[in-house]
C-alpha cells in the first residue's frame, strides 16, 4: 500500500511518526512523509523533517520526506491526490485536561476534503 | 486578562450558585443527593457502602453509562480504562456527585488546565475544564443542571473563577443548558464548541 504520512511540529505528530514507522515495518508499505507548517507548533518544519529522516533511517525505512509550504490541510489533501496514495495518515487529535479528544482545524479539513482513505492515529 | 489565561471569558462574573451538600427531587419524585467527593479516603454521602472509595463508586456508575452518550472520547468503556481516567480527575480535580438509593447516578468534575497540578497553590491561578455525566435513566429531569450549579458553587467557594468546557457543536440541548447557567460561547475549535464562564459574583 502507498501511504502518505502528514506531520506537523506537535508531540502528537511525533507519536504518529513512531506508530507509523512500527506499522510500516510490519507491512512493508510504501511510505511518503510530508511535513506541513503549523505556526503554533512547538517544532519548526525543518526540525520535524530532520527528526523524521533520522527516525526513518534508524528504522531502516527508505522513505522520502518532503516539506510543504502553504495551508496544511489543503496541501496534504492535494499531495495525496497527486501521488495517488491509498491512505493519508495524520494524528488523531490531542487530549484536553479532562481527556476529551480535540481535533484541530487541519484534521477537520482533511477528513472532510480528502478523496483518499484517512487514518487517524491514536 | 491574566497572564495564564488562554481563553476569552465573559466580562461579568456569574453567581452565586448553590453549594453542596444539597438535595433535589426530580420530576419522577426521586430524591437525589448532591455531595462533594475528595480523593481518596472520603466516603460518598448517600452511598450505602462507606468502605468503597469514590473511584470504586464512580467506576460502577461509568460501567453503566450508555455508550451512545459518550462524547469526545469520554468516558472510556472498560473498567480498567475508566479507573485510569478517573484517577487524575479525583487526585487533582474538584468533584460533585449525584446519588440516588445508594448509587452514584451523576458526576460533575473540574480539572485544572496545568501540566503540574501538584504544584498548584491558588485555584484562581489556572483555568478549569468542566464536564458533566448523568446516567441515561436520570437524564432530562434537571439533575445535570443541579450538578452543574452545585459544582460551580463549590468551585467558587474554593476560589476558582475561570471555567471552560467544550461541547460537540451539534449538541444543542447541552449548549442551551450551559447558556442558561451563564456560560458564553468562546472559541470554536473545529468540531467542538468552546464555552466559558467567569465565577465570583455574590461570593
Amino acid at each position: 500500500m502507498h501511504v502518505l504520512l502528514g506531520l506537523e511540529g506537535s508531540d502528537e505528530s511525533v507519536e504518529t511518526l513512531e506508530t507509523t514507522i512500527e506499522r510500516v515495518l510490519e507491512t512493508g508499505d510504501d511510505l511518503l512523509v510530508a511535513v506541513v507548517d503549523k505556526p503554533e507548533a512547538s517544532r519548526s518544519p525543518s526540525a520535524v523533517v530532520d527528526l523524521a529522516k533520522a527516525r526513518l533511517e534508524e528504522a531502516g525505512i527508505d522513505a522520502e520526506v518532503r516539506q510543504l509550504e502553504g495551508d496544511p490541510g489543503s496541501e496534504l489533501v492535494d499531495l495525496a491526490e497527486r501521488e495517488g496514495v491509498d491512505q493519508l495518515v495524520i494524528g488523531g487529535g490531542t487530549r484536553s485536561p479532562m481527556g476529551k479528544v480535540r481535533l484541530g482545524p487541519v484534521t477537520e479539513f482533511v477528513l472532510l476534503n480528502a478523496t483518499t482513505t484517512v487514518k487517524l492515529v491514536r | 486578562m491574566r497572564e495564564h489565561s488562554s481563553r476569552v471569558y465573559p466580562e461579568e462574573p456569574c453567581g452565586p450558585f448553590p453549594t453542596p451538600p444539597g438535595t433535589y427531587t426530580d420530576p419522577e419524585g426521586r430524591e437525589i443527593a448532591l455531595s462533594v467527593v475528595t480523593h481518596p479516603e472520603d466516603t460518598v454521602r448517600g452511598v450505602a457502602d462507606g468502605e468503597r472509595t469514590p473511584i470504586d463508586v464512580l467506576t460502577d456508575m461509568y460501567q453503566q453509562f450508555d455508550p451512545a452518550d459518550r462524547a469526545q472520547g469520554i468516558p472510556p468503556s472498560s473498567e480498567d480504562r475508566i479507573r485510569r481516567w478517573l484517577e487524575p480527575l479525583l487526585e487533582n480535580g474538584v468533584n460533585v456527585v449525584a446519588s440516588h438509593d445508594g448509587s452514584v447516578i451523576g458526576h460533575a468534575t473540574l480539572v485544572p488546565d496545568t501540566d503540574e497540578p501538584a504544584s498548584l497553590t491558588a485555584p484562581g491561578d489556572v483555568e478549569w475544564e468542566l464536564a458533566i455525566f448523568v446516567l441515561q435513566d436520570y437524564q432530562r429531569g434537571g439533575i445535570g443542571t443541579q450538578l452543574l450549579e452545585h459544582l460551580l458553587g463549590h468551585a467558587s467557594s474554593l476560589g476558582i473563577d475561570r471555567v471552560w468546557l467544550t461541547v460537540e457543536r451539534w449538541n444543542g440541548p447541552a449548549i442551551s443548558l450551559y447558556k442558561r447557567v451563564g456560560f458564553e460561547l468562546c472559541g470554536a475549535e473545529s468540531f467542538e464548541q468552546e464555552m466559558s464562564i467567569l465565577l465570583g459574583a455574590g461570593v
